[in-house]
C-alpha cells in the first residue's frame, strides 16, 4: 500500500519529562518517527514540555510547542495547527493517555483529527485490564485469575477466590505506579486503597499471582495489511514478580524449544490481531510455568515501549520509524532494511550473538525508601551490553553500570546474609548469586531461593570457576596466555582480571596486548551475517582465529569487521545509563556533538551503552560502538579507529573520568585541557585560581575529626555545608546549623569512611543561586545564559527551578556575574562548554530609602557541558553543543557567527521533577542531594506565566481559586505575610495550623485554623484526602519538625494537590497567580519564538 | 573435551573444542539462522549429508526431548558447529543433553569457532565441502580427505533416509498439554487420503496433515506411481528430502505419470522434483537459504508470511513457462519459492509451512491441499 495521500499534517505527542518508567527511550522514539514522517513530506507538529530531548529542536519537526503536556494545551494546539492526524504510539504511557481523553471527549472528531497507529477501541482493549482479559479468553489464552476492583467491598469479596500472593495493578498509571504484592490481607488492603485512588479511573487489577514464573516479552510489529511480525524475544533473568523495567533481561530467549517459542509467537500474533492494533509496534509479556509449561498473557502495550526501544537496539530493528511510516499506510515489505539495504523490513531479525540489559537503581538518593524490588518499577536507567556469549554480555554490562563494578566482585559476607539478599529481589542480587556459588552453594539450591532460571545460574557458575583456574594461573606462561584468552572470551575486564592476579588494570593490559590478545569487533546486522551489512554498529568480543592452508594465505587472523576508514575522525564518548544527576541532557549534548562535527566532516564514532538514547541509534552517528564506557573498552576502541581526538565534554562525569588516564595513554583530548578541569575541580587550585582573579567563594575548612570540624565550623560560622571528600554530585551532602549536629554527622561520617576529609563550606543562607553556561573558544567568550534559581542556594541546582532571564536580580549584578564567568573561562583556557555556579547574597539594606546590596560567591565551575545546556539552548535557540563541539574541532566563535549574547523577550522557566510517588515514605523536601529523575520547561512572555506552565507540566498545576494551606518554620514567618496578604487580597481562602495562624492574624491577615496531625482530628491530613485544599506552602526544619510533618507532604503528593517547600517557590507561585488571573495561558511555537 | 579441527574444502581451517562424539565426520557445510530448534535441524533429513552451523551461539540451552524430532533414528546432519556448547539443559521437558544425545548418536560436534567469521566465508565463498575432526589434528591430512571425497551433488541421498516401508501416520501437531497420544486423529472414515512420497519427510508435514484431518499414508520414495494410484489417494504430498533433485530420476519418474491424475502438493525437494518432472530446470544457490525469518509473499493473497526454509536448489520457473505460474517469492533475495499448475491440481512451495522449526504462518497451505482436493481450488 503507498502511503496515504489524504493526511498532511501530523501531530506528535512526546511523553514530558524523565521520570521512573518513562526515561528517554521516548525521545528515541519520538525523533525517529518525526525523522521518518518527514521524510515522507508530512508536516509535524510536534508537543513535549521536556526540553532536553533531540525531538524538541527545531530542526526535527515544522512546530515545535515545548508546553505542558495537558488536554487544554493540545485542545488549544490542535486548534491552532490543525493536524489531520495524532501519532499517539510514540510518547509513552503520557501520550496514549492524552490522546484517549482527547479522543473520548468528542475533541478530536470535532476537530476532524484521526487517530493512527492505534485506534481508540484497541487502546481500550489494551489497557482496560478487564476487556484485556475478556478479548485473551476469546481467542483461546489463558491469562491469570483476576477482576477488576472499583470498590474496598468488592476488592474483600474478590481475594478469597484469588488467594495470596495476589498481585495489584492499578489501571491507566506510569510504570504500574501504586502497584504491588500483597502476600497477606493488611497488606491487600493498604495497596488497594492506594492504587484506587492512584489510578485515574479508580480501577485496580488484582490477580493471580504468577510470582516465580519465568517471564517472557515479544515485540510485535504489524502492518495495515495485516502482516505481522516478531522483532526479538526476551527472556527476564529475574522471574515473575519483579518488574520488567527492573529486571536484568537478555535477547533473544535462551531456555524455549522451538515448539515454545512458537506457541508464544502464534500467541503474540492472535494477541495483537484481536486487539486490533492497526499498525506498528506493541509489546508483550507472557509468563511461563517453569515446571509445567502453562503459558499465561501478562499484558500488551499498545505502542512503542521501552521494552521496544531495546529490542531496536538489540537487533538494530528500528520500530519506532518503521511504525511510523506503517501509520501512513506502508507495509512492511514496501519499507527497507537499512542495515541490509536490500531486503525488506517485512522479516524477523536472527541475532547471533547475545544481549543482556540490566537496570541502574538509585536508591543510595533516597536511604528511607524500600530498596525491595517489586511490581513498582524504581530503576532508573539501565545498560544494555552484546557478547557472542551470555557470559561475555552479562560481564561486559555489570561493568557497563558504572557503579565501581568491573565485574563480580567477591563480597564480604556470611551465607546468611547471602540467602536473605537472594530471596528478596534487590539491586545487587546479581552479585549474591556469584558469592553465593563461591561459596559452596548449589545452583538447585539458588533457584529455590531466586526463581532464577538454572540455565542463568550455571552460566554464572562457569564464571566464577573461571575466576579460580586465573587465580591459580601466574599469567606468564604460555598455558596462562590461553587462560588469559578463555577469561576474557568469558567476558572478564582487565580491571576483574588484575584484582584476582593481585597486579594492576594496566599490568594485565600490558601483558594481554603482548600476547595478542585483543579484541575484535562484529557487526549487528538483523541476519546474522547472511546478507552483506553497510551499518557500521559494532561490538567487541574475543574470537577465536582461523588461517587457510593456501599457499599464497597469510597467517591466522582473527576476524574484525570494524574496518576502520582513513576520513578524518572524532571519537565522541556518551553518558551510560541514566541516573540521578546524569541523564539525558548530557545525551543531548553528545548528540548535538556528533551533527556538529558531521557539519565540518568529521566522520563521528559513538561509543555509549545505553540502550534508551538517541545516542545509541545507529542512525545518528556515522559509526556506533556499542560498549561499556571503561578505559579499557575505550582505549581499544581508540586503538583501532585511531581518531584525531576525543570529546569526553558532552557525557557528564562518566567520560570525563576518563579524560586523565586517556591522556596518559597519549590520546588527545579535544577542547579544554584535562589540566584545566583538574583546575576547577581540585579545591586547592580551585581556590589559588579564584585568589588571582579576586573571585570571592565562601569560606571553608577540612576536617577529619569531630574537633577540628567543629573548629573549622566556629571560624567560618553556622550554617555549614558539610560533604565527604569522595563523592561527587552532592552526595551525602548535608546543611548544620549547629554544634550537635555538627557533630552527630561527623560520627557518622568518620565512621563511614575514616580515612577521607570531611568538607565543611560556609552556608549562604537564603542566597539566591546563579547558573551561568558559557561558551569559549580560547580567546573569546560569550554567555549562553543565566539563570536565576528559584530555590535559594543549598538547594541542589538540579532540583531547583530556575528562569532566563533572571527574574529579580538587577541588571547590574548579572552584568557582574557575567564578567566573572569570562574571567574565569578565560583563566582556565576553556574550549567550549564551561557552566559556573553562583550564590548572590543580599544584604538588607539598613534604611529602606536605601538599595539592598549584593554579593557575589562562586560555588562550583565545571569547564564542560552542563545539566542545563539543553534548556538554555532550547530558551535562547541557540545551539550551545553543537557551537562548542566546533570550537573544540578549532573553529572560532566570529566564524560560527557568534559574536555576541542572544537577548531574548520571552521567559523560559525549567522546573524539575521527582520520582517521590515511586518511593512511599521518602520526604519530598529539597536539599543539597539531588534527587530529580526530569525537568520540563515553561515558557511565555512574562516570568509568571511561564513559571505557571512550568509548574504545570511537572504536574503542580497552580490554582487561581480555593484554599491554601500554609504552615512554614519560625524564620519563614516573616516572609509569609506578604505572601500571605496578597493571596488574601486575590480571593484564596487561607489554612493555618495554630503557629502560623496566630502569626499572621497578629498581622491583619485573616486565615481559618485547622489542626495538626497530632492535634485530633479533622486535620490536616484529613483535608488533603477529601481534596479540600488546593495549595500547599510547607516549609520546615530539624529533623523533629520534618517528621511530624512529613503526613502533610506525602498525602499531598499522593492526592496530587500542589505544593511548593521553599518561601521562594511560594512567591514565585503567587507571580504565577496574578499572571494566571490577569490573562489566559497562550501557546507558541519554538519556531515562532526564535523566528 | 580436547581438541577438534574443521578444515573447508578451499583450506580454510577453524580450530575449536571436540563436543558430542568423537571422531571425524565430513559433510557440505552449510549455515543456519534459526535462533530455536537446533533439535528439529539435527533431526531433519533434508540435511542428510551436510554439516550444520548455527549462527545462534548459545546451543544446548533447553536439551533434547522425545517429542521434537523431525525423523526417527536420531540425528540426520553429518556434523555439528557451534559457538558455544551449556551442557546444563535447562526446560521443563529436556529429558537429556545435547552433547549427551549427540555421543549416543554418533555425532561429531565442534564448539568454541567463531561461527559468525565461518558464517560470512560461506556466505563470500559459497557452500563446500567439510571435515570436522577430533582425531586426526593434522590440517593438511583432513584438507587432502576432505578433497578426495566426492562431495554430495552427483549422490543420490535420498534413498539412504526414505522408509523402508510403507506405513500410517497418525500422530498430530505438538500442543501444550496434550500427550501425543491425544493428539492421534481417531476417525478416519470419510476423511480425505492422502499419500505421502518419503523422500526425507519431516515429520511435522505428517502431523500438519493430520491436523489438516487427513488419512495419512507414507510410502518409500521409489514406490512406483502405479501402486501409488491403486492406493486410490485423494491427494499426494511429494516431500522435502536431501540433496540435488536431479539425481532424484525415479521420484522425477514417478511425478511425471502423477500429474493430472490426482490433486499433487510438494515442499522443498518435493517441490523441485515437480519442476523437473514438468521438464523445469533447477539450480543450486550460492550457500542456500536454511533458517526461520525468510518472508515469502503469497502473491494471491499479498500477505507476507515469515517462512522457515532448508534449501540448496530452487526451481526456474521460467523453464516452466505456460505450465505453471509462480506463486510465492522470497522477499530476501527474490528467489522464486512457489508455483500452481495453470491446468491441473498441482501445487507446490520451496519453503516450509510444516515449521518445526519456524514460523506456522504458512500451515494453512495444507488447508488449501485439502481444498484442492474438495475440488475448490
Amino acid at each position: 500500500m503507498p502511503k496515504r495521500t489524504d493526511i498532511k499534517k501530523i501531530l506528535l505527542i512526546g511523553s514530558g519529562p524523565i521520570v521512573i518508567g518513562q526515561a528517554c527511550e521516548f525521545d528515541y522514539s519520538g525523533t525517529q518517527a518525526c525523522k521518518a514522517l518527514r521524510e515522507e513530506g508530512y508536516k509535524i507538529v510536534l508537543v513535549n514540555s521536556n526540553p532536553a530531548t533531540i525531538m524538541t529542536d527545531p530542526e526535527i519537526a515544522d512546530a515545535t510547542y515545548i508546553e505542558p503536556l495537558s488536554s487544554e494545551i493540545l485542545e488549544m494546539i490542535i486548534k491552532k495547527e490543525r493536524p489531520d492526524a495524532i501519532l499517539p504510539t510514540m510518547g509513552g504511557q503520557t501520550a496514549l493517555n492524552l490522546a484517549v481523553e482527547l479522543s473520548e471527549s468528542g475533541f478530536l472528531d470535532r476537530y476532524g483529527v484521526e487517530l493512527i497507529g492505534a485506534k481508540l477501541p484497541a487502546i481500550k482493549k489494551a489497557e482496560d485490564r478487564e476487556l484485556f482479559k475478556e478479548a485473551m479468553r476469546k481467542i483461546g489464552l489463558d491469562v491469570p485469575k483476576s477482576a477488576a476492583i472499583t470498590s474496598m467491598k468488592d476488592g474483600l469479596d474478590i481475594i478469597e477466590h484469588i488467594g495470596f500472593p495476589a498481585i495489584l495493578r492499578p489501571a491507566f498509571t506510569l510504570g504500574g505506579t501504586g502497584g504491588g504484592i500483597a502476600y497477606n490481607i493488611e497488606e491487600y488492603r493498604e495497596l488497594l486503597e492506594k492504587g484506587l485512588k492512584l489510578s485515574p479511573v479508580h480501577q485496580v487489577l488484582v490477580e493471580e499471582s504468577a510470582l516465580g514464573w519465568k517471564e517472557y516479552e515479544l515485540e510485535v510489529m504489524r502492518d495495515g495489511k495485516d502482516n505481522v511480525v516478531i522483532i526479538c524475544s526476551i527472556e527476564n533473568f529475574d522471574a515473575m514478580g519483579v518488574h520488567t523495567g527492573d529486571s536484568i533481561t537478555i535477547a533473544p530467549a535462551q531456555t524455549l524449544t522451538d515448539k515454545e517459542y512458537q506457541r508464544m509467537r502464534d500467541a503474540a500474533i492472535d494477541v495483537i490481531r484481536e486487539i486490533g492494533v492497526d499498525t506498528g509496534g506493541s509489546n508483550i509479556q507472557f509468563a511461563l510455568h517453569p515446571k509445567t509449561g502453562r503459558m499465561i498473557v501478562i499484558e500488551m502495550n499498545p505502542r512503542v515501549s521501552r521494552s521496544s526501544a531495546l529490542a531496536s537496539k538489540a537487533t538494530g530493528f528500528p520500530i519506532a520509524k518503521i511504525a511510523a511510516k506503517l501509520a501512513v499506510g506502508y507495509t512492511l515489505d514496501e519499507i527497507r532494511n537499512d542495515i541490509t539495504r536490500e531486503t525488506p523490513a517485512s522479516f524477523e531479525p536472527t541475532v547471533d550473538y547475545v544481549v543482556t540489559k540490566i537496570p541502574r537503581f538509585t536508591f543510595e538518593k533516597f536511604p528511607e525508601a524500600d530498596a525491595t524490588l517489586t511490581t513498582q518499577m524504581k530503576s532508573v536507567g539501565e545498560v544494555m551490553s552484546i557478547g557472542r556469549t551470555f557470559k561475555e554480555s552479562l560481564q561486559k554490562a555489570l561493568r557497563s553500570l558504572e557503579i565501581g563494578s568491573a565485574g563480580f566482585e567477591n563480597i564480604e559476607t556470611d551465607i546468611d546474609e547471602i540467602k536473605a539478599r537472594l530471596k528478596t529481589p534487590n539491586a545487587e542480587r546479581i552479585w549474591y548469586i556469584a558469592q553465593a556459588l563461591r561459596q559452596g552453594m548449589g545452583v538447585h539450591e539458588i533457584y529455590e531461593l531466586t526463581w532464577i532460571d538454572p540455565w542463568f545460574l550455571n552460566n554464572i557458575k562457569q564464571i566464577v570457576e573461571m575466576e579460580n583456574r586465573i587465580k591459580e594461573s601466574a599469567i606468564s606462561s604460555q598455558q596462562s596466555a590461553e587462560m588469559l584468552k578463555k577469561a576474557k572470551e568469558y567476558g572478564f575486564s582487565d580491571k576483574r582480571i588484575a584484582e584476582l592476579t593481585g597486579k594492576t588494570e594496566a599490568d594485565i593490559r600490558r601483558l594481554r596486548i603482548e600476547l595478542g590478545i585483543k579484541p575484535v569487533y562484529k557487526l549487528v546486522d538483523t541476519c546474522a551475517a547472511e546478507f552483506e551489512a553497510y551499518t557500521p554498529y559494532l561490538y567487541s568480543t574475543y574470537e577465536r582465529p582461523y588461517f587457510s592452508l593456501q599457499p599464497s594465505a597469510l597467517s591466522p587472523k582473527i576476524e574484525c569487521e570494524a574496518n576502520p576508514t582513513d576520513k578524518k575522525k572524532v571519537i565522541i564518548l556518551g553518558s551510560g545509563p541514566n541516573r540521578i544527576g546524569q541523564g539525558i541532557e548530557f545525551d543531548y549534548c553528545c548528540v548535538h556533538a556528533v551533527f556538529a562535527l558531521k557539519d565540518l566532516g568529521y566522520e563521528t564514532i559513538m561509543v555509549n551503552c545505553n540502550p534508551e538514547t538517541v545516542s545509541t541509534d545507529y542512525d545518528t552517528a556515522d559509526r556506533l560502538y556499542f560498549e561499556p564506557l571503561t578505559i579499557e573498552d575505550v582505549l581499544s576502541i581508540i586503538e583501532k579507529e585511531k581518531p584525531e581526538g576525543v570529546i569526553v565534554q558532552f557525557g557528564g562525569q562518566t567520560p570525563l573520568k576518563l579524560a586523565v588516564p586517556l591522556e596518559r595513554e597519549g590520546v588527545n583530548i579535544l577542547g579544554t585541557s584535562p589540566d584545566s578541569i583538574d583546575r576547577a575541580e581540585d579545591r586547592k587550585r580551585f581556590k589559588e585560581l579564584l585568589h588571582k582573579l579576586d573571585l570571592k567563594q565562601p569560606e571553608s575548612g577540612t576536617a577529619m575529626s569531630c574537633e577540628e570540624a567543629v573548629a573549622v565550623a566556629d571560624r567560618i560560622g553556622y550554617p555549614v555545608m558539610v560533604r565527604p571528600s569522595y563523592v561527587l554530585g552532592g552526595r551525602a551532602m548535608e546543611i548544620v546549623y549547629n554544634e550537635i549536629s555538627l557533630t552527630d554527622y561527623m560520627k557518622r561520617a568518620v565512621k563511614a569512611s575514616p580515612e577521607h576529609p570531611i568538607l565543611i563550606d560556609k552556608y549562604l543562607e537564603d542566597a539566591i543561586e546563579v547558573d551561568v553556561d558559557a561558551i569559549s573558544d580560547g580567546v573569546n567568550v560569550i554567555i549562553g545564559g543565566v539563570m536565576e534559581h528559584i530555590e535559594e542556594a543549598g538547594i541542589h541546582s538540579g532540583d531547583s527551578a530556575c528562569s532566563i532571564p533572571p527574574y529579580s536580580l538587577p541588571s547590574n549584578i548579572v552584568d557582574e556575574i557575567k564578567r566573572q564567568a569570562k574571567a574565569l573561562a578565560r583563566e582556565l583556557h576553556v574550549v567550549g562548554l564551561m557552566n559556573v555556579q553562583f550564590a548572590v547574597k543580599t544584604k538588607e539594606p539598613v534604611a529602606s530609602s536605601q538599595e539592598p546590596e549584593y554579593e557575589i560567591f562562586i560555588l562550583e565551575v565545571n569547564p564542560r557541558a552542563s545539566r542545563t545546556i539543553p534548556y538554555v539552548s532550547k530558551a535562547t535557540g541557540i545551539p550551545l553543543a553543537k557551537l562548542a563541539a566546533k570550537v573544540m574541532l578549532g573553529k572560532t566563535l566570529k566564524e560560527l557567527g557568534i559574536v555576541k549574547e542572544r537577548q531574548i523577550e520571552h521567559v523560559a522557566v525549567k522546573e524539575a521533577v521527582f520520582p517521590f510517588d515511586r518511593f512511599p515514605g521518602v520526604d519530598v523536601i529539597l536539599g543539597p542531594e539531588m534527587k530529580s529523575t526530569g525537568e520540563v520547561m515553561g515558557i511565555d512572555k512574562d516570568f509568571g506565566l511561564a513559571y505557571a506552565k512550568a509548574q504545570a507540566a511537572s504536574n503542580n498545576k497552580i490554582p487561581t481559586s480555593g484554599k491554601i494551606f500554609i504552615s512554614v518554620k519560625d524564620k519563614d514567618k516573616p516572609h509569609t505575610v506578604d505572601i500571605a496578604k496578597r493571596l488574601s487580597e486575590m480571593g484564596f481562602q487561607l489554612i493555618a495550623t495554630r503557629g502560623t495562624k496566630q502569626y499572621l492574624e497578629d498581622r491583619g491577615i485573616d486565615v481559618d485554623l485547622i489542626n495538626k496531625v497530632m492535634e485530633g482530628r479533622p486535620h490536616v491530613v484529613d483535608m488533603i484526602k477529601n481534596r479540600e485544599v488546593n495549595f500547599i506552602i510547607n516549609t520546615v526544619t530539624g529533623a523533629q519538625a520534618q517528621k511530624d510533618s512529613l503526613s502533610i507532604r506525602r498525602s499531598a503528593l499522593q492526592h496530587n494537590i500542589p505544593y511548593t517547600t521553599t518561601i521562594s517557590g511560594a512567591r514565585a507561585v503567587l507571580r504565577a497567580i496574578e499572571m494566571l488571573l490577569k490573562r489566559e495561558l497562550s501557546i507558541k511555537s519554538i519556531q515562532e519564538y526564535h523566528e | 573435551m580436547g581438541k577438534a579441527l574443521l578444515v573447508l574444502a578451499d583450506g580454510t581451517v577453524f580450530e575449536g573444542m571436540s563436543f558430542g562424539s568423537e571422531g571425524e565426520t565430513i559433510g557440505e557445510v552449510v549455515f543456519n539462522t534459526s535462533m530455536t530448534g537446533y533439535q528439529e535441524i539435527l533431526t531433519d533429513p533434508s540435511y542428510k549429508g551436510q554439516i550444520v552451523t548455527m549462527t545462534c551461539t548459545q546451543m544446548g540451552n533447553y536439551g533434547v526431548n522425545a517429542e521434537d524430532i523431525e525423523s526417527s533414528g536420531g540425528p540426520k546432519v553429518e556434523g555439528f558447529v557451534v559457538r558455544e556448547y551449556l551442557d546444563f539443559p535447562s526446560n521443563w521437558r529436556s529429558q537429556m543433553s545435547l552433547g549427551q544425545y549427540l555421543r549416543d548418536n554418533k555425532v561429531v560436534g565442534i564448539e568454541d569457532i567463531d561461527t559468525r567469521a565461518l558464517t560470512r566465508h560461506l556466505r563470500n565463498n559459497g557452500a563446500q565441502m567439510g571435515i570436522i575432526s577430533s582425531v586426526d589434528l593434522n590440517p593438511e591430512s583432513l584438507l587432502e580427505k576432505v578433497r578426495k571425497h566426492p562431495g554430495i551433488s552427483a549422490l543420490d541421498i535420498v534413498k539412504d533416509v526414505t522408509t523402508r516401508n510403507p506405513y500410517k501416520w497418525e500422530e498430530g501437531v505438538w500442543k501444550w498439554g496434550i500427550r501425543a497420544t491425544e493428539r492421534q486423529s481417531d476417525r478416519y472414515e470419510g476423511m480425505a487420503k492422502v499419500v505421502v512420497y518419503d523422500f526425507g519427510i519431516k515429520f511435522n508435514i505428517l502431523r500438519n496433515l493430520v491436523d489438516a484431518g487427513f488419512d495419512v499414508r507414507v510410502v518409500p520414495a521409489q514406490t512406483p506411481a502405479e501402486a501409488v494410484l491403486e492406493m486410490n489417494p485423494d491427494g499426494i504430498l511429494l516431500s522435502n528430502g536431501p540433496g540435488d533433485p536431479e539425481t532424484v530420476t525415479y521420484g522425477i519418474e514417478n511425478t511425471k505419470k502423477l500429474i493430472g491424475k490426482r490433486p499433487i502438493f510438494g515442499i522443498c525437494l518435493g517441490h523441485q522434483i515437480l519442476g523437473l518432472a514438468m521438464g523445469g530446470r533447477t539450480y543450486k544457490l550460492k550457500f542456500g537459504h536454511h533458517g526461520g525469518n525468510h518472508p515469502v509473499k503469497d502473491l494471491k493473497t499479498g500477505r507476507v508470511e515469515i517462512t522457515s526454509q532448508n534449501h540448496n536448489y530452487c526451481v526456474d520457473i521460467n523453464s516452466l513457462k505456460g505450465q505453471v505460474k509462480l506463486t510465492h517469492r522470497n522477499l530476501f533475495d527474490g528467489s522464486e519459492e512457489g508455483m500452481e499448475h495453470v491446468e491441473y491440481p498441482v501445487f507446490s512451495v520451496q519453503h516450509h509451512p510444516e515449521a518445526g522449526p519456524g514460523p506456522n504462518d504458512s500451515t494453512h497451505l495444507f488447508r488449501r491441499f485439502g481444498e484442492m482436493m474438495e475440488g475448490k481450488c
